[in-house]
């Protein structure tokens, strides 16, 4: 593949990654200000017996918290999509948390909970809104008409759930899992730096913060890297999924 | 052939009727006021009317999805057999073809297996067999309609509902609808309801229409329209046009006059 094939954002990238080396090389910049990217990916190799457990640690929170999240919001949804008194009950709950910041609320969370499960929690406080909301959008936004046709050939409600509402909320709520995906790994990673500032936990944030009281930067770098990478893996996989799941009638959502 | 419907038809008990029928919807509107209608058996009968005047309200009514908020209704068909089509195709655009018409028997306890040559035979009646395995978004919007159509009658329904079905399309695609819908007609014997705009769509396919007036909705007139039909031009002929005329001449009374 010649270089002008190649998706101009990794031209963008490499482009830039190239100059990053070339400048730090040239003026001579200490490690310790800034490193250069082949001395992040070494430290990345050498320090992998602390490194990768962390990145184990905050992604498995990441993605326990989003299953809750998924299990949570959808759950809590349907009863939305069930009963309007209940939705009046619970969505303003619901969108407080949403709407205090979590780095606010993580410091709280560490004093009754432990750093994992407040790292649990943070993640799972993050993500369950947009998937709560989008799929309570989505299962509300059915088409009138077919409704109307389910009820004229007596359809039960819970069919009427199953064959009509769940399928006509799929791409509401898969968009809402691919933000609420990202945002888990910014409730964990905030309750993670939390609980680094009182010297508690595992996770790669954690091991941000301790790096950063020793000074050792391309080891910051190097775990900035991995949750950078994280992210759009996250993302990525989550995209993919959308992709399979909606199939052949994915631009329904456009042509409404 | 004609159109005349045969004197058992006419003696037999009617399908629905509405008498003194008035409707309000919560937000005060009264959509109509003291309705009388009955529905006959292997009738086409077409609810004309300006926008506004309760003529999908009629057709709800009809299908059990609103209760009349005075007055007497009776249905004489049982549940399953009656079918609607919508303005919009209305269909799962996740569910194939197949699955879009199998809907109905599936919610009758039918399975997959058992309903398929039912579906299949839908499908052949409206002129898309072989398209089973499209998606909805992959027809044209006439393709669609016909999909919506094939699904109101895979039950086999005694009674079909319409509500505007072809004003969404081009009048070519229109006119071609009205001659399948007219062949349907005569080969499931299917009683038919029909909403229109259109005078002479109304003309073209009733046994009978009944021309609305607005403010309240309510029936202004009732035109014989079981004229014979010379298959073909029947469009050309002195008969369509005198009856397009007696349908222009009662909606431009009903439009006129407001009820008190
Ligand atoms: N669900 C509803 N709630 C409140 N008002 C309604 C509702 N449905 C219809 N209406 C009102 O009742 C009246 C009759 O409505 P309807 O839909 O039956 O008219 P229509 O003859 O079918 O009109 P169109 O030709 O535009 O479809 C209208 O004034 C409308 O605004
Ligand atoms: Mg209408």
């Amino acid at each position: 593949m010649s270089a002008a094939a190649a998706p101009p954002p990794l031209l963008v990238l490499a482009g830039t990654l190239a100059l990053w080396e070339v400048l730090v090389r040239a003026s001579g910049t200490p490690p310790y200000v800034l490193p250069a990217p082949s001395l992040i990916l070494e430290t990345l190799a050498s320090d992998r017996a602390i490194l990768f457990p962390a990145l184990l640690v905050t992604l498995g929170a990441t993605l326990q918290a989003l299953a809750a999240a998924v299990g949570g919001g959808v759950a809590l949804a349907v009863l939305f999509a069930q009963s309007k008194w209940i939705e009046r009950a619970f969505l303003p709950v619901a969108i407080v948390l949403q709407v205090t910041p979590i780095i606010a609320i993580a410091p709280l969370l560490l004093v009754y909970l432990d750093s994992r499960e407040a790292t649990l929690a943070c993640a799972f406080l993050v993500a369950f809104f947009p998937i709560l909301s989008n799929t309570a959008l989505g299962l509300a936004s059915v088409d009138r008409n077919l409704v109307d046709l389910f009820t004229l050939y007596g359809a039960s409600r819970w069919r009427m759930l199953i064959l009509l509402r769940a399928p006509s909320a799929l791409p509401y709520f898969l968009a809402g899992l691919r933000i609420g995906g990202g945002l888990a790994l910014v409730g964990a990673i905030a309750a993670e730096l939390a609980a680094g500032a009182s010297g508690k936990g595992a996770g790669l944030a954690f091991r941000i913060v301790e790096a950063g009281y020793r000074l050792n930067v391309p080891r910051m770098f190097a775990a900035l890297l991995l949750i950078c990478l994280s992210g759009v893996a996250i993302y990525a996989s989550l995209a993919a999924l959308s992709d399979l799941l909606l199939g052949r009638w994915r631009d329904v959502l456009a042509r409404r | 052939m004609t159109e005349a419907l045969s004197a058992a038809t006419l003696a037999a008990p009617p399908l629905a009727s509405l008498r003194g029928v008035s409707k309000f919807y919560d937000n005060g509107v009264e959509a109509l006021r003291d309705v009388d209608l009955d529905i006959r058996a292997e009738e086409f009968l077409t609810l004309l009317g300006p926008s506004g005047c309760g003529k999908s309200t009629i057709l709800r009514l009809i299908a059990g999805l609103e209760a009349p908020s005075a007055g007497g209704l009776t249905r004489s068909f049982s549940a399953g057999s009656v079918g609607f089509v919508f303005q919009e195709p209305t269909l799962m655009p996740w569910a194939k073809v197949f699955d879009n018409i199998f809907l109905p028997l599936r919610l009758a306890g039918q399975s997959r297996g058992k309903a398929a040559p039912a579906v299949e035979q839908a499908l052949t009646l409206v002129g898309l067999g072989g398209f089973q395995n499209a998606f909805p978004n992959e027809l044209s919007g006439g393709m669609k309609m016909r999909v919506s159509i094939a699904r109101a009658l895979a039950p086999r329904p005694s009674l079909i509902l319409m509500d505007e079905p072809f004003a969404a399309l081009d009048e070519i695609t229109r006119f071609q609808l009205n001659d399948d819908l007219l062949r349907l007609r005569r080969e499931t014997g299917a009683t038919i309801v029909f909403v229109t705009h259109s005078i002479f769509e109304a003309a073209y396919l009733s046994t009978r229409i009944a021309v609305m007036g607005p403010r309240p909705g309510r029936i202004a007139a009732e035109i014989d329209a079981a004229a014979p039909r010379e298959t073909g031009n029947f469009r050309a002929s002195p008969a369509f046009a005198a009856l397009c005329e007696a349908a222009s001449n009662a909606l431009h009374r009903a439009m006129g006059e407001e009820a008190p």
